[in-house]
């Protein structure tokens, strides 16, 4: 198939929209002059000084640990919930569950961190790096639900019931048979929470106290009053982190497509 | 045992940490403000009863928010300019999906990553992103001005326009996939077969291939409509005093204003607002599904 000249320029716009203003950011964050729009000369300076705020790297520090405990919490949650909701049988307020798991996906992030900040002063939880972590839980499992879900409807459950009728107990065909198969959805789900928990400003905003800050909330405090340089090198970083890990992710999974394309050939 | 194991421990946290915070929200929505800590009242006692305790709420916050215009305001406002960021990003969106589904296979996987990749960056950094671009002193003022389209510097930054191009920025790659996916199925033969029987080739674009998108179309207005409606950063960071979204005034509301019952109040209502497209959109898609099937 030949693509119009429509469908290049649509293509080709589309996608300039959707990268240049990061690329103008990367650029820019090599720019000397404190005058973000205004190019003097390439430097690294901002990046130094980036790294010498205290500030800055206590605020990565809250950020990387309420993302790696909340997305662990929110994965096993999750896909305790999505087994029950795809292999439970019916139990009694299923719907209510159900409609838990898919109301948060659609809540908008100023009730959910309302209602939860409301919630935690109610109980007199201090608010910190605790109350971060249970937020993103919260939603982020919700995610992951939907995620691991998806898995689980569609493979074989023929597999799993054979497992059981030649005697492996629940929690061994789950460990066994299920858990390896749903394992790249688990995986993406991580991810998923991961990178949420790492991007959420507004309920971190509503959850946390005095005592913890996370780079998000930190960013935005800096960016309320205008482009910053310091910022732009952030950004850069951040942006060249992702990168990195989408291509690592797709080397990995571009490995084991071609591995298991040629282990389905050999077994023929 | 386990088997309950499985489902009470989400179970009970879901309970805890999303359906009772919200009826905490309803019932401060329904409470006095006081110069207290917290800063509502009543506050429920054992000693007093809940009978005395429910006596005390009422909907007095409610009936404000329809008295000051503030609110009434925000609430449209924020439906227009879901609506109308919508429109645009289904206009600007449905081109990259046809595009995407007409380009060869080997580059589809390509195209779907580039499309999905900017959702993994920070949404912070990419609405930041425009502030440096439509500021006065910015990259497209210095360019235009350079290229000598313009003699005065544009004034988009702060502006309702600065909005749309945000929100169309960060939302685009939710219309982008499920058009194409609908896009992708379509059998390219049906427009062949109306071309041969004399259609043009925009009568068939009309004809066959809309019609056949319609389930991405809706299901990629819903993703961008719903979320834009609560939006709190884009009209922080790029809108101005002039753009009111209820997302804003809640959290003015709330940390400035330091008033909880209205900011709940505040809250409940963009519930009930919501729940109507979010209840079509599972229409939708619960139809999708039943077609597939």
């Amino acid at each position: 198939m030949r693509l119009s000249w429509f469908n290049i320029t649509s293509l080709t716009l589309g996608f300039a929209f959707l990268y240049l203003p990061m690329i103008i950011l990367v650029i820019y964050s090599f720019n000397e002059s404190r005058l973000v729009t205004v190019w003097t000369g390439f430097s690294t300076k901002w990046y130094g000084e980036l790294l010498s705020n205290q500030a800055f790297l206590d605020a990565a520090w809250v950020t990387l640990k309420v993302a790696v405990f909340s997305s662990t919490l929110a994965t096993v949650l999750g896909t305790l919930a999505a087994y029950a909701l795809v292999r439970g049988a019916r139990f009694p307020g299923r719907t209510l569950f159900s409609g838990m798991i898919y109301a948060p996906l659609v809540m908008p992030e100023v009730i959910t961190g309302l209602s939860l900040l409301l919630l935690f002063i109610g109980i007199g939880l201090d608010r910190g790096v605790l109350t971060i972590v249970l937020a993103h839980t919260t939603f982020s499992m919700c995610y992951v639900s939907v995620v691991v879900s998806s898995r689980l409807v569609s493979f074989d459950q023929s597999l799993e019931e054979a497992a059981l009728d030649l005697g492996c107990s629940p929690w061994d065909a789950f460990r066994l048979v299920t858990l390896p198969i749903i394992a790249p959805a688990v995986v993406s789900g991580w991810l998923l929470a991961f990178t949420l928990s790492l991007d959420d400003l507004v309920i971190a905003s509503f959850t946390t106290g005095p005592s913890a800050t996370t780079l998000p909330i930190k960013i935005f405090s800096a960016v309320r009053l205008g482009v910053s340089p310091e910022i732009n090198a952030l950004s850069t970083l951040m942006i060249a982190v992702v990168t990195l890990g989408v291509i690592i992710a797709s080397l990995i999974s571009k490995r084991n497509f071609v591995r298991e394309q040629h282990g389905s050939e050999s077994r023929h | 045992m386990r088997r309950v194991f499985i489902i009470i421990v989400p179970y009970l946290w879901l309970l805890a940490l999303f359906l009772i915070p919200f009826a905490i929200v309803l019932k401060i929505s329904l409470s006095d403000v006081a110069m207290a800590r917290p800063p509502y009242l009543p506050q429920f006692s054992w000693e007093a009863g809940p009978g005395a305790f429910l006596a005390q709420l009422d909907f007095e916050n409610f009936t404000f928010l329809t008295t000051d215009d503030l609110y009434w305001k925000a609430y449209l406002s924020s439906l227009q300019i879901a609506a109308t960021s919508t429109l645009l990003t289904l206009l600007i969106g449905y081109p990259i999906a046809y595009a995407m589904a007409r380009a060869p296979e080997e580059w589809r996987a390509t195209l779907m990553m580039l499309v999905i990749l900017p959702f993994w960056t920070s949404f912070l950094i990419r609405v930041y992103s425009w502030m440096g671009i439509l500021s006065q002193e910015g990259y497209l003022n210095q360019l235009l001005l350079g290229l000598g389209v313009i003699s005065e510097p544009l004034i988009i930054l702060n502006t309702k326009a600065a909005v749309y191009i945000g929100i169309v920025y960060t939302y685009i790659p939710f219309m982008i996939l499920p058009i194409y996916a609908a896009l992708h199925r379509l059998d390219s033969s049906l427009i062949e077969a109306a071309e041969d029987l004399g259609c043009s080739r925009a009568k068939a674009f009309w004809l066959i291939t809309v019609p056949l998108s319609r389930n991405g179309i809706i299901a990629g207005c819903f993703l961008v409509f719903i979320p834009t409606l609560g939006e709190f950063v884009i009209p922080s960071l790029l809108g101005g005093s002039g753009t009111l979204m209820i997302g804003k005034v809640l959290w003015e509301e709330f940390f400035n204003n330091r008033d909880w019952p209205v900011a709940s109040a505040v809250a409940v209502v963009l519930v009930l607002i919501l729940i109507i497209p979010i209840v079509l959109f599972q229409q939708n898609q619960q139809k999708q599904n039943e077609a597939q099937s």
